[in-house]
């Protein structure tokens, strides 16, 4: 593997001169979340239980700690688009979340180049407010000035192609309309190192197309890119490198084609 | 190092010889990707949000009443059904005013002045824990979340002030040129709820279950601040200390700051002055360094 790696980035170098800087470097990452509310079956309780377990000084069944990511290491260079694939609960999103250093890690460490940021603003959208009042939260959420909201305000209403639906509360919107509203909202802002979180099956094919056309552009002005897709097509047109990610551990990386093959078969 | 081939492949890829990655990322200049920025950093991070912060809280406050028929209305009819409830309980059923000129607008004064710091102190409480998602997205200082949930009870509060300013009128009060101060006020109060409300963020965002027993905590608090009763009156006979203790509640002297305003027509005491003043200087402080103590670690819930 160690020869693959050393290939893939001296293919890189030949693509671009600045290439080979590391702008991402993963060290031992181990990551340990808390999840509220997801109690099992048989310890799901009543009061008294609730109290049995206080007097015998148990943990909330409630609240588990969830050991996500279990000793990650790698090193993401200038110029490299990296996908992420694996099986759901893998620890794909979480390993994206402690790149952009929103997750702290419980051990080890991760070192960037300039602050990389997830593509995603759904969390700041409110759907009871109308698409206008959304693309300006979305916009101010993601740290843009009031000159830039405003000077981006027409492309993303003209991207997400949701016309005059943007006067109407987002509640009202079909799930298209919503996640084509939410892509464009969050990929009007460019950044260093990008992260982009499954955010390509979104939309009709007309859409996926322009969505597909606009994470390349990005890519481009990126350093880096991470994406994280179940659609290995889109892995395999975009990245020039794949991480396999399996209960939390790298299983292996390289080569998309040859890491993609083989975790076909399994 | 459960995976010493990949780790190894990268430092041999990377440095050309093994190397730590933490010694190729320090070669490189690389930073941590979580750590806590500098106060006056972190300050300069709040300011350039402040367009998120506003926006937030207006949103909030849109979408709050968006489902219901009366609407916006209900930013005024929800602190003049609350001095109702009140008024009709302690002024009507009780018949509490002994010895209060004016017990309506005594009252209501109270009651709006302690609502402004019990709904920020409970927003504020829930300001990180209910946003965990937003915060597992994007990058932000954490603190404009509480202060978002202050900015919306700040609206609000207009609105309650329009109401309360007309009820005293309503009830026989007439303006006087002490109602200038009435900004001051609210102003000394407001950045004590700021305070309360950091440090309760944080609090709440560790120790979930503060956010169930908080409403008993204000209600005691409610019931101790002089809301209903004149503080002086109970405090009489009570030893030098403990009636200082009493009054120097922070809640009491901001109720009894406006009632100066608002009703007594007379210039607060330099007593009244340094405690509402001391109260804000120091939870504001207090409070934001607590907050900023524990920045990179709201996102693990």
């Amino acid at each position: 593997m160690a020869e693959l790696t050393e290939e893939q980035s001296q293919v890189a170098q030949e693509e671009d001169s600045e290439i080979g800087s590391p702008t991402v470097i993963v060290d031992d990452l181990h990551i340990v979340y808390k999840v509220y509310g997801a109690a099992s079956e048989s310890e799901k309780g009543n009061a008294a239980n609730a109290l049995m377990r206080v007097l015998r000084r148990q943990g909330r069944p409630q609240m588990k700690e969830v050991h996500a990511v279990k000793g990650v290491s790698f090193v993401a260079r200038h110029g490299e688009a990296i996908g992420i694939i694996g099986r759901n609960g893998s620890g794909k999103s979480t390993l994206l979340r402690a790149i952009a250093g929103l997750l702290p890690p419980h051990k080890g460490a991760v070192y960037t180049d300039g602050q990389p940021s997830l593509l995603g603003v759904n969390a700041a959208l409110m759907k009871e407010l109308t698409g206008e009042r959304n693309i300006v939260l979305g916009c101010y959420a993601m740290g843009m000035s009031p000159a830039e909201v405003q000077a981006k305000y027409d492309e993303i209403v003209d991207f997400s192609g949701i016309g005059e639906f943007v006067q109407f509360p987002m509640s009202t919107y079909s799930s298209g309309m919503g996640a084509r509203l939410r892509f464009a909202i969050s990929s009007a802002k460019t950044h260093d190192v990008l992260l982009i979180d499954e955010a390509l099956a979104t939309g009709d094919r007309d859409f996926k197309r322009k969505s597909q056309e606009r994470i390349m552009q990005m890519r481009e002005s990126a350093g880096t890119v991470f994406l994280v897709a179940h659609n290995l097509d889109v892995i395999e047109e975009t990245c020039n490198r794949v991480i396999w990610l399996h209960k939390g551990k790298i299983k292996m990386e390289g080569d998309p084609q040859e890491v993609l093959e083989a975790y076909n078969k399994a | 190092m459960s995976q010493p081939e990949s780790a190894l492949a990268d430092a041999q890829a990377g440095g050309r010889a093994p190397e730590s990655l933490a010694a190729l990322a320090q070669r490189y200049g690389l930073r941590r990707a979580i750590a806590r920025p500098s106060m006056p950093a972190y300050l300069r991070q709040l300011w350039d949000r402040r367009h998120f912060i506003l926006t937030y809280a207006t949103s909030r406050n849109v979408s709050k009443y968006s489902e219901s028929a009366l609407g916006q209305l209900w930013q005024v009819l929800t602190p003049l059904l609350n001095a109702a409830v009140y008024w009709l309980m302690f002024g009507i059923i009780l018949d509490q005013h002994k010895g209060i000129d004016n017990y309506p607008a005594f009252l209501i004064t109270g009651v709006m002045v302690f609502t402004f710091t019990q709904r920020t102190v409970t927003g504020g409480a829930k300001s990180i824990s209910s946003n965990l998602s937003l915060i597992r997205a994007l990058h932000f200082p954490r603190a404009s979340l509480p202060l978002a949930y202050a900015m919306q009870e700040l609206q609000q509060l207009g609105w309650s002030m329009g109401v309360l300013l007309a009820l005293i009128l309503v009830t026989g009060e007439t303006p006087t040129l002490l109602w200038v101060l009435v900004p001051l006020s609210l102003l000394m109060q407001l950045v004590f709820n700021l305070g309360v409300s950091l440090f309760m963020a944080r609090v709440g965002a560790f120790a979930r279950d503060v956010n169930q027993l908080l409403p008993f905590i204000l209600r005691t608090w409610l019931y101790a601040s002089g809301v209903f009763y004149m503080i002086s009156d109970k405090t009489k006979h009570l030893p030098d200390i403990l009636r200082w203790a009493l009054e120097f509640n922070p809640a009491a002297a901001y109720i009894e700051f406006m009632r100066d305003l608002l009703i007594y027509d007379r210039f607060p005491e330099r007593w009244a002055w340094t405690t509402c003043i001391f109260w804000a200087v120091f939870a504001l402080i207090a409070g934001f360094w607590y907050f900023w103590r524990a920045e990179e670690r709201y996102g693990r819930g």
